[in-house]
């Protein structure tokens, strides 16, 4: 029996603009379909596991509201990478940009006892966005001045962040009332309000969608968003064009790591109130996730981040009600990620199998 | 014999460096074969992770079931998962051309995530790590000063320093094999010219390297510490990309970053027990930085493969 | 090759082409660009799979699916662009894929690179580093690495493309070696003289069929020609030029030095100027400093020492932005890098002047549009403005970027091999818009490997060789055994 031999066949064919709207949903499904292996292996059924990740959340105030805390720095990180992924920028540093910001905000919270609320809070939040761009302007200007691939200096620079904040809190932020390697609390002022009281939302919230907004309307209607995108797509014709692609790139490397930076400050103004080790855990990272998962469109962000942590949520729901490891939230966001990679490819070309 | 408490203190180090360096090198050495083929595996960091922790998990399971070569069963686990899991990197990025930086990204954080959905799954949720009877160390020169505490080192310690690095030198840059390889990373449109199989070869040195990445992280739970825990890994996958650069992928060079490296990184723990006044993160990240200082000063003209990220398509 | 049909999407390279090539021959692949020669001998090489058609050699059908079994089958290709790997050394190039050992013999494979190279009297120096070699040495390096797996059949595409005329005849005289060894050489070309000059016979495609069979000694230049183009070619009547009292000097280059990219000194004190309503053609083999001189002008290579003057204006070392905007229009060599693919033939149409279409920092997007729908009637561009540019075939994105730089009426126009790759109309209309710009007044400066463009459009020719400009003189006076050796570089102009 001559065994038939199946190749990939892939070749560029654009298909119909509608099955663009479909790919995201075809991508969870292939995702879900994936990772229902793992929730058979941990005793539960699939089926009741999904409800519990994604339905159940939606369905009482206080876990929906948690999903839209959860996804207040998401939208950020995510935007902030778009934005950076779109012109041409790898910035795979959104971790380390994001502690950056956080520990200026802190630094600046903790100093500003004895200002108005008006006063610190602009204070503390624009410390988070210098602290970003900071951490994200030496490998900007290493790739413009020297060449320098930013992937792996903007990667390094993350676990140098991660000790800078071990160091700080171990050394001189130390909290002196408990002794953990916990700053101590920034000051009131400082402090973003509620927008819903007896709930973890807070008004960080409303200033993340505006600023999501904004780089949306940056990205696609600014003559600025044309050249980062031409920058991000073809430097060399951008280049002939007459684009300076040193100031676009520059521009749009340190919009992004301040973005970034100020979803660190806002997660210290607004939920921890102090710089703790485990402010990020993972959150620049999953900047990326979501900057895949909306096809670097920006106005898929906002979206994807809420689905990201609706899955976050869900992921707790899951563990306490039927037992799954509550892990599973991070397997399925990066089986979505690289799904979602594998489908986006459908985009622009056409896979065939072919029988041989 | 001369003792002095500074000999004693310089050969203590030099022994942990070795130990220490011996993941980095493990991990570095399998990336060069990566990169070398034009690809940039970031998935790294989690199939260290991976191996860590499957290597750990299967050696539990067969010291609970009485086998007596359990550490060995839970090396070849490791390797069989870092096969795996560079196979799907390789169907990704090779086969399907998909963007290298995403994809690496996205199997650290899938084999992240698998390792410890599987370590909660199979331990529970305890308050103590669990712990098995780790590899032993092997003292080559017993009784011998100087080289006695030097050279007590685990298996793989030796095998990585003695074995590993001397042929991959010499496969590189003297066998067909490594001339295939060279020449894959650097113009595979000459390559595939010249009727080699392209996506075979690259295939091949993802395969390489995530065996030898995941045995870097074998080594850290079942020698090493004897246990697993979270932060078992700790960015070291990071590390070892930085190390590639260092080393401008030769295989002699990683190991003198790897010992460099690993140096400070030993020196920075037995610092610490002394009770030294330095915040011992600074130390930590002086590769890092080291690194981005190297990547400054030789810049663009570092050696990259040529082929360098690009995926390879004919037509 | 019987048979062979080759789609490329909706573009169809080979229909249904038959080809014979006999032993000890050097058979000509005869045709203009696009006729689907290369392609053709990429599918007998394993590059391309055919949709349809087979092949036999010493006619047993064989099947070949990969270089590899092409090269197991004896057949070896030298391409336009060399498949050599540049950081490994000549002995190590050209014994790659053919090391079945783990083991590699590097000194003994040295001596048998250089005892392969003598069989056909060449010299190569085993050791060096490819990336070092110059142009016509890489190619020695292709030959003899063909010939080191024991090739019976080599496929030469477009060899001459980059060699100088002597070359040239050391190339001939090598495959003439070839020929007495046995070997069977398909040599594609588009340049009849040398067609005429090397080969035993030709087969001619045009359009992706095959015109006909001859033997060379029983064909002129002029029938093969007409098979070439399938009917006698039209020349674009140039009304003569302006009056010498109106035109005044629009472009000066002075003492001109620039590197390429390998930090070489690419152009040598280079120093010319283009009146008014004048085409100043520069000819030269590809490879002479004709690159970095038309990205001098474009303003995307700085120069070392000397002057650019338009108008009488300095803007030596400017930017691409003051060139544009003191009027210089810029129609680049690749015109895949000179627009961003995946955006919209709107966009790439403002990309070059992007703030005129702009207020408080927005796009407006409905005068973009206006703007590209004008310019898309006035030029018969077959697109929409929302198109993505790079679904556009090659001659329509050479009417966008012709089309974004006319309307701005400039005063220089700087012209980079426009019509490479470009079918029948598209070369016609692209010649006729550059007379149409003359007409106007605009100093014209045509860059072309096309000799046939240059004495075609030309007022007057400058032959460029290593980076100078040897001499300048009126079309009109020129002979072509004179380019021809002052493209050689052997003779002055003094």
């Amino acid at each position: 029996m001559v065994l038939p031999i199946i190749t990939l066949k892939i070749e560029r064919h654009a298909p119909p603009g509608w099955i663009r709207a479909f790919l995201p949903a075809l991508a969870v499904l292939i995702t879900f379909v994936l990772t229902s292996a793992l929730v058979l292996m941990a005793g539960a059924n699939p089926l009741e596991a999904y409800y519990y990740f994604l339905l159940e959340p939606l369905t009482s105030r206080v876990s929906l509201l948690e999903v839209l805390v959860k996804a207040t720095p998401l939208l950020l990180t995510g935007a902030a990478v778009t934005l950076a992924f779109s012109g041409g920028f790898w910035n795979i540093g959104a971790e380390g940009q994001f502690l950056a910001g956080a520990t200026a905000a802190t630094a600046v919270g903790l100093a500003v006892q004895q200002f108005p609320a008006p006063f610190a809070i602009p204070l503390t939040l624009l410390a988070g966005i210098m602290g970003g761009m900071a951490w994200i302007a030496v490998p900007a200007l290493m790739k413009i001045r020297l060449g320098i691939d930013e992937v792996v200096t903007t990667l390094l620079l993350n676990s140098v962040a991660l000790l800078v904040v071990s160091a700080l809190l171990n050394g001189p932020w130390r909290d002196p009332i408990s002794q953990w390697p916990q700053s101590p609390e920034i000051a009131s002022a400082a402090i973003l309000p509620k927008l819903v009281p007896r709930s973890r939302l807070h008004l960080g919230f409303l200033l993340v969608l505006l600023i999501v907004v904004l780089l949306g309307i940056t990205i696609s209607r600014t003559a600025f968003g044309i050249r980062l995108r031409a920058v991000g797509m073809e430097p060399e014709a951008a280049r002939f064009a007459g684009i300076e692609v040193w100031r676009v790139i520059l521009t749009t490397a340190l919009l992004s790591g301040g973005v970034a930076g100020l979803a660190g400050a806002i997660e210290v103004a607004g939920i921890h109130y102090r710089l703790i080790e485990a402010i990020s855990g993972g959150q620049g990272y999953t900047g990326i996730v979501i900057a895949t998962l909306s096809g670097l469109n920006p106005w898929a962000v906002l979206p994807a981040a809420l689905f990201i942590a609706l899955i976050d949520t869900g992921s707790q729901t899951v563990s306490r009600a039927l037992g799954v490891p509550v892990y599973l939230g991070e397997v399925i966001q990066a089986t979505l990620l690289l799904v979602m990679l594998a489908v986006l490819l459908l985009q622009s070309y056409r896979i065939r199998l072919e029988h041989k | 014999m001369i003792e002095s408490s500074l000999l004693v203190f310089i050969v203590g180090w030099l022994a942990a460096t070795l130990r220490v360096a011996t993941p980095l090198l493990l991990a570095t050495i399998g990336e060069i074969y990566t990169e070398r083929s034009g690809v940039l595996n970031l998935g790294i960091e989690g199939i260290m992770f991976l191996g860590a922790f499957v290597g750990f998990a299967t050696a539990a399971r067969a010291e609970a079931a009485g086998l007596g070569a359990y550490l060995w069963v839970g090396i070849v686990a490791a390797m069989l998962a870092g096969l795996l899991t560079s196979l799907l990197m390789a169907l990704l990025t090779v086969t399907l051309g998909l963007n290298q930086h995403v994809s690496g990204l996205g199997i650290t954080l899938l084999c992240t995530g698998l390792a410890m959905f599987g370590f909660r799954l199979v331990f529970g949720e305890q308050a103590v790590l669990p712990r098995i009877n780790p590899f032993a160390q092997i003292v080559l020169f017993p009784g011998v000063p100087i080289l006695d505490p030097l050279l007590n080192q685990y298996l793989l310690t030796y095998f990585a320093f003695f074995v590993l690095v001397p042929l991959s030198a010499w496969l590189l840059n003297r066998s067909s094999f490594g001339l295939n390889l060279r020449a894959v990373g650097e113009n595979p449109e000459a390559a595939d010219a010249a009727g080699i199989d392209v996506f075979r070869m690259r295939y091949i040195a993802l395969a390489v390297g995530g065996v030898l990445m995941a045995l870097g992280g074998a080594f850290l739970s079942l020698a090493q510490l004897g246990a697993f825990s979270p932060g078992i890994v700790a960015g070291r996958g990071w590390v070892c990309i930085a190390l590639v650069i260092f080393a401008r992928w030769d295989a002699i060079r990683a190991m003198v970053g790897a010992l460099l490296f690993g140096g400070v990184f030993a020196l920075q723990l037995r610092l610490q027990t002394q009770g030294i006044g330095l915040p011992y993160e600074m130390l930590l990240a002086l590769p890092y930085l080291v690194t981005i200082l190297v990547l400054a000063i030789v810049g663009r003209r570092a050696p990259y493969p040529g082929a360098y990220l690009k995926p390879y398509r004919r037509e | 090759m019987r048979g062979i049909w080759k789609r490329f999407g909706s573009v169809v390279a080979n229909r249904g082409v038959d080809f014979d090539l006999r032993k000890g021959e050097i058979h000509a692949l005869l045709g203009e660009n696009g006729a689907g020669k290369s392609t053709l001998m990429r599918v007998l090489y394993g590059l391309y799979r055919a949709d349809a058609g087979s092949i036999a050699i010493n006619g047993t059908p064989v099947s070949i699916r990969s270089p590899r079994d092409a090269i197991a089958h004896g057949i070896g290709m030298v391409t336009q662009h060399f498949a050599l790997v540049g950081p490994i050394t000549v002995a190590e190039n050209v014994i790659l894929g053919s090391t079945p050992h783990l083991r590699l013999n590097l000194s003994a494979a040295r001596q048998r690179v250089t005892a392969t190279a003598e069989r056909i009297g060449l010299s190569l120096d085993p050791g060096a580093l490819v990336k070092d070699l110059s142009v016509g040495q890489r190619q020695r390096v292709e030959i003899v690495k063909a010939l080191y797996r024991n090739a019976q059949v080599l496929i030469l595409d477009e060899p001459t493309a980059v060699l100088l005329p002597q070359e040239v005849e050391q190339l001939f005289n090598t495959l003439r070696r070839l020929r007495e060894e046995g070997v069977s050489i398909v040599f594609i070309s588009h340049k009849l003289q040398e067609v005429m000059q090397l080969t035993d016979r030709v087969t001619v495609m045009r359009a992706g069929e095959v015109v006909g069979s001859v033997d060379t000694s029983r064909v002129t230049s002029s029938e093969l020609a007409r098979m070439m183009v399938g009917r006698v070619t039209f020349s674009i009547t140039k009304p003569s030029s302006l009056s010498s009292s109106q035109s005044q000097v629009a472009l000066r280059l002075e003492q001109i030095r620039a590197k390429n990219n390998k930090g070489l000194l690419a152009l040598r004190d280079l120093s010319l100027e283009v009146y008014t309503g004048e085409i100043l053609g520069i000819a030269g083999v590809s490879g002479n400093g004709q690159t970095e001189l038309a990205q001098v002008i474009e303003g995307v290579r700085p120069v070392v020492s000397g002057h650019v003057y338009v108008c009488g204006q300095e803007v030596t070392n400017a930017g691409p932005r003051r060139m544009m905007d003191i009027g210089v229009g810029r129609i680049p060599e690749d015109r895949h890098e000179s627009v961003v693919g995946s955006m919209s033939v709107a966009y790439n149409m403002v990309l070059e002047h992007l703030t005129e279409f702009t207020r408080w920092g927005f796009v407006d997007r409905r005068r973009l549009h206006q703007h590209a729908e004008q310019l898309i009637a006035e030029y018969q561009i077959k697109a929409r403005p929302n198109d993505p540019i790079r679904t556009l075939s090659g001659g329509n994105i050479q009417k966008v970027i012709l089309a974004r730089v006319l309307e701005r009426n400039p005063r220089v126009i700087v012209v980079s091999q426009p019509t490479r790759g470009l079918d029948l109309a598209a070369t016609t209309y692209v010649r006729s818009k550059l007379v149409e710009q003359r007409q106007r007044g605009a100093a014209i400066l045509l860059i072309s490997e096309d000799l046939d463009e240059i004495l075609e459009l030309a007022d007057r020719i400058a032959v460029i060789y290593e980076g100078e400009i040897r001499k300048v003189f009126a079309t009109a006076e020129v002979t072509p055994e004179e380019l021809g050796l002052l493209m050689a570089g052997l003779r002055r102009s003094h």
